[in-house]
């Protein structure tokens, strides 16, 4: 990805997440961490991480924030009352901002940068090796493509089954629980 | 077979457990109880017969002959190369005194199925004695110092339990105080025994203890010493016999198993097994042993002196158990443990039967103590008193008895060191058949002086039974054909020969029941009066006024400075208000505001990444 | 080609507007957003990573792999978290963390 390509997307997301914060109207809010994750998804499709890219728009920008919008408007918010902005609590926590921020600059700074490995066509076909021939994983990779999402099911099935399948289980109990957290309790 | 000592040893402890955390106050415990003391008794019995005889060598040679079965000990707690064991020593002593703690337990038990029948609290009376059962079992079969003690310390404790066990009377409470309190003076100086023998010899089993021949005779002095004052306080010689006579608060078989026939034989017991596992030692040089002589023989004079002048039935018997442990302390202090330790063997069931006997005219006059009160029982409970008589008998040592038997030999045993103690001792000799006279003629000849001795009828079989066995034991035991379950036999036991000895001691019955029988027959009220005798030489109220009031009062000030000051004011109290102040400080911190949890999340957060980053 | 560093600071920056809106921010629901950047802040560095240390040539999919398990459980997160926001708005008629100081010792 072009460098240019990757501060614009991410300007997008940082712009948009700080607009999370800015926006007194959760509605704006919600519409501003769209727009951020568009970005991170810019930015994961320049990582050639093209199946969590698309993940990334279609469950949280398709579905969670979708469900943030459904459950702001379904409690009615307005946008939050002025109150006195106490000054204590704002230093504070821009303080452990800084704080966080500066420890990371000071991180990077000292940790060695990295250049991207290549995913030229050519070093894509010498990986073909690794994976059974004929197969659509290296069919895809010896044409010079990267079958992201074939690899990313092939590890989920070979690799993380079990993790898997107990991830189905936790969807299974969160939404019996959301079903019975939502249930009016009867009096 | 090698199961069968670890049974005997832990039976009575699972009865306890049981009784005291499943059947509580169920009606079962005292059939529990008794059924758990006539299998140790029939287990006792098993032991007895000689499976591994080996040759062991008493001390000077008396040729003891000893049964090891061995038993592998228990390691308990391992410190280095050093082990405390739980192990069983069978020999001999252990198994002889096993029967006599199992049968007169036994018996007991089933005498207090009829004693105690009314009594609200049966269940923890009964689970009392069991326990009483494991403790005294103990230290009979206990293979080291160790055991020993604890054993020690778990029979004064049981003890403790059943002398209060009426314990709303104060003077039962008192009692058990007491004698938990003698008893843990003479501990003391028991434990610092134990500790300096180990330090002599390097072990604390019996089996293996050797004296090292660089040891002097003055240390091994102080060690039998520090070891006797154990004694004095479990087999209540002076200057600790106060408790024995205040223990007669407790329930009357209580006094015949714990205060006549097993615990207070513990200390003569412990003292010859002590002597049987130094076998190098020559304890007729020792000036412990004199020392151990004269306490017993002291102890048995002063005791019988103080016996002639006691009114309550219980108290006589009980200064009588003084005076006939003070035979068998002075026994242990000629080197004839042998001899002490049959005449304990014969004492144990005649005095059981005396207490069993007293407890069973009690039971019959309603709980009246007072032998003034009493007369003419014999006739109104023939079974009761011919039992009663046949104990008398065997205490005086009329020939023929058992007592006869055994007293002669620890008068044998007085007249061979040549000690002036031998007076003592045949004084004591005037002396019992002096009492015992009284005893007998004022409580059971005569007519009856109160309604209560008036209305008394023959116990019931559950109680004249064992006073019916106890009574045959007493005549017979000293014979040789029951002697060879005595703990320890000397030679020529159950013969008769005609000495010396014999003669003075024949001398002193005769002059002993004369005095009784022309002083008390036919009386209403005691004809002599030496308050001197009557208040016990003033022992228990020179304690009561001088050593308990000052010591008690100077520790009691100090406790209650420790108790009020240090301990609640400052360690208590101060850390609960520590605690407070804390908590109201610590307090505000918990804002249950969302956000200011979050901002102390975060700066945790912060300094982990600081200290495992930039550290 | 952006470096690593560079993705791991845009990462760090995102993490950091999310905790300064998990302090600042008083709407329990912009705090759950919040939240949600904060996770996601998480992803990115998780597929920088990924990207940048290959193996045989090809990402590592290992980091994906918990990218993937991340949203999913962020995901049932979520839906149970608004779940609780709003029995709590039933019960409190207000969502301002402010006014939810009942846990207050």
């Amino acid at each position: 990805m072009p460098t240019y390509l990757f501060w614009i997307f991410s300007a997008m997301m940082l712009l948009g997440g700080a607009a999370v914060i800015v926006f007194r109207n959760p509605v704006s809010s919600a519409l501003s961490v769209v727009a951020c994750f568009l970005g991170l998804a810019g930015l994961f499709t320049g990582l050639s991480a093209f199946f969590v890219g698309i993940i990334q728009i279609l469950v949280y920008t398709g579905a969670v924030m979708v469900l943030f919008l459904f459950i702001i408007m379904l409690l009615d918010l307005k946008d939050e009352d002025k109150r006195a902005p106490s000054l204590a609590p704002l230093l504070a926590g821009l303080g452990l901002v800084v704080a966080f921020v500066s420890q990371l600059l000071c991180v990077l700074s000292r940790s060695p940068d990295q250049i991207a490995p290549a995913l030229d066509p050519q070093a894509l076909a010498a990986a073909a090796g690794h994976f059974p021939a004929g197969e659509k994983i290296a069919t895809a990779l010896t044409a010079g493509r990267l079958p992201d999402v074939q690899l990313i099911g092939h590890m989920l099935f070979t690799g993380y089954n079990l993790p898997l399948q107990i991830l189905g289980v936790i969807l299974l109990v969160a939404t019996v629980g959301v079903v019975v957290l939502s249930k009016r309790t009867q009096h | 077979m090698n199961s069968l000592p670890w049974i005997l040893l832990f039976l009575p402890f699972v009865v306890t457990v049981v009784c005291q955390l499943v059947l509580r106050k169920s009606a079962l415990v005292p059939w529990v109880s008794t059924a758990s003391a006539v299998a140790t008794f029939v287990i006792a019995c098993i032991l007895l017969t000689p499976s591994d005889l080996t040759l062991f060598d008493g001390p000077n040679g008396s040729g003891i002959i000893a049964r090891y079965i061995t038993c592998k000990p228990i390691h308990w707690a391992s410190i280095g190369n050093f082990y405390l064991d739980i192990g069983i020593q069978l020999d001999k002593l252990s198994t002889g005194m096993m029967v006599v703690v199992t049968g007169v337990g036994a018996l007991v038990h089933v005498f207090s199925l009829a004693y105690m029948e009314h009594d609200d609290a049966k269940a923890r009376y009964f689970t009392g004695l069991a326990f009483f059962m494991f403790s005294m079992t103990g230290i009979v079969l206990a293979s080291n110092f160790i055991m020993t003690f604890i054993f020690w310390e778990l029979v004064g404790f049981s003890s403790y339990l059943l002398i209060g066990h009426w314990y709303q009377k104060e003077s039962a409470a008192d009692a058990a105080k007491k004698a938990f309190l003698c008893n843990r003076v003479g501990d003391f100086g028991f434990m610092i025994g134990i500790l300096m023998l180990w330090g002599i010899t390097g072990t604390l089993t019996f089996a293996e203890m050797a004296v090292p021949a660089e040891v002097s005779i003055g240390t091994l002095s102080a060690v039998m010493l520090c070891i006797f004052c154990g004694a004095v306080g479990k087999s209540a010689q002076l200057p600790l016999h106060v408790w024995l006579p205040d223990a007669m608060e407790g329930p009357t078989p209580v006094s015949a198993l714990i205060h006549a026939a097993t615990m207070v034989a513990a200390g003569v017991y412990m003292l010859f097994r002590v002597q049987l596992s130094l076998p190098l030692v020559n304890f007729h040089e020792l000036q412990a042993s004199t020392v151990i002589a004269w306490t017993g023989g002291l102890t048995a004079l002063v005791a019988a002196l103080m016996a002639t002048q006691q009114d309550d039935i219980k108290r006589v018997l009980a200064y009588s158990t003084l005076s006939q442990l003070g035979y068998m302390v002075m026994a242990v202090g000629f080197v004839a443990g042998e001899a002490g330790m049959f005449h304990l063997f014969t004492h144990a069931w005649f005095k059981a039967l005396l207490f069993l006997g007293a407890g069973a005219v009690i039971h019959a006059c309603h709980h009246e103590q007072d032998i003034w009160n009493m007369g003419g029982l014999l006739k109104k409970m023939p079974v009761t008193g011919i039992a009663f008589a046949a104990g008398c008998l065997a205490l005086i040592a009329f020939p023929g008895t058992s007592g006869f038997f055994s007293k002669e030999l620890i008068l044998d045993a007085a007249h061979e060191s040549g000690s002036p103690l031998f007076w003592v001792a045949a004084f004591v000799a005037v002396l019992t058949p002096f009492y015992m006279t009284r005893l007998f003629v004022v409580a059971f000849l005569g007519k009856h002086r109160s309604d209560s001795a008036g209305h008394a009828r023959e116990v019931g079989p559950l109680m004249w039974v064992p006073l019916a066995l106890l009574a045959i034991l007493s005549i017979f035991s000293g014979y040789a054909f029951i002697n060879q379950c005595s703990p320890a036999l000397p030679e020529h036991a159950g013969e008769f020969h005609f000495n010396t000895v014999a003669a003075v001691s024949l001398g002193a019955l005769v002059l002993g029941v004369l005095a009784g029988w022309v002083l008390y027959a036919g009386k209403d009220k005691d004809p002599v009066r030496i308050p001197l005798l009557r208040n016990r030489f003033y022992i228990d109220a020179f304690y009561d006024k001088r050593l308990v009031r000052y010591f008690q009062d100077t520790l009691a000030a100090i406790v209650h400075f420790f108790d009020e000051f240090l301990i609640n004011g400052l360690l208590v109290g101060g850390l609960s208000r520590t605690a407070a102040s804390a908590g109201n400080l610590l307090r505000r911190v918990q804002s249950g505001s969302l956000q200011g949890y979050a901002f102390a999340l975060g700066v945790g957060v912060i300094f982990v990444i600081y200290f495992t980053v930039f550290q | 080609m952006a470096s690593l560093n560079d993705y791991l600071l845009v990462s760090g920056l995102l993490f950091a507007i999310g905790l300064a809106g998990v302090v600042l921010r008083r709407n329990i629901i912009i705090v759950f957003m919040c939240l949600e950047l904060m996770l996601s802040a998480a992803n990115l560095s998780l597929v920088a990573f990924s990207r940048f240390n290959t193996v045989n040539g090809l990402p590592n999919y290992h980091g994906q792999m918990l990218v993937f398990f991340v949203i999913t459980v962020a995901a049932a997160e979520v839906a149970v978290g608004l779940a609780i926001i709003v029995a709590l708005y039933r019960a409190r008629l207000t969502i301002h963390t402010d006014d939810l100081t009942s846990l207050k010792g």
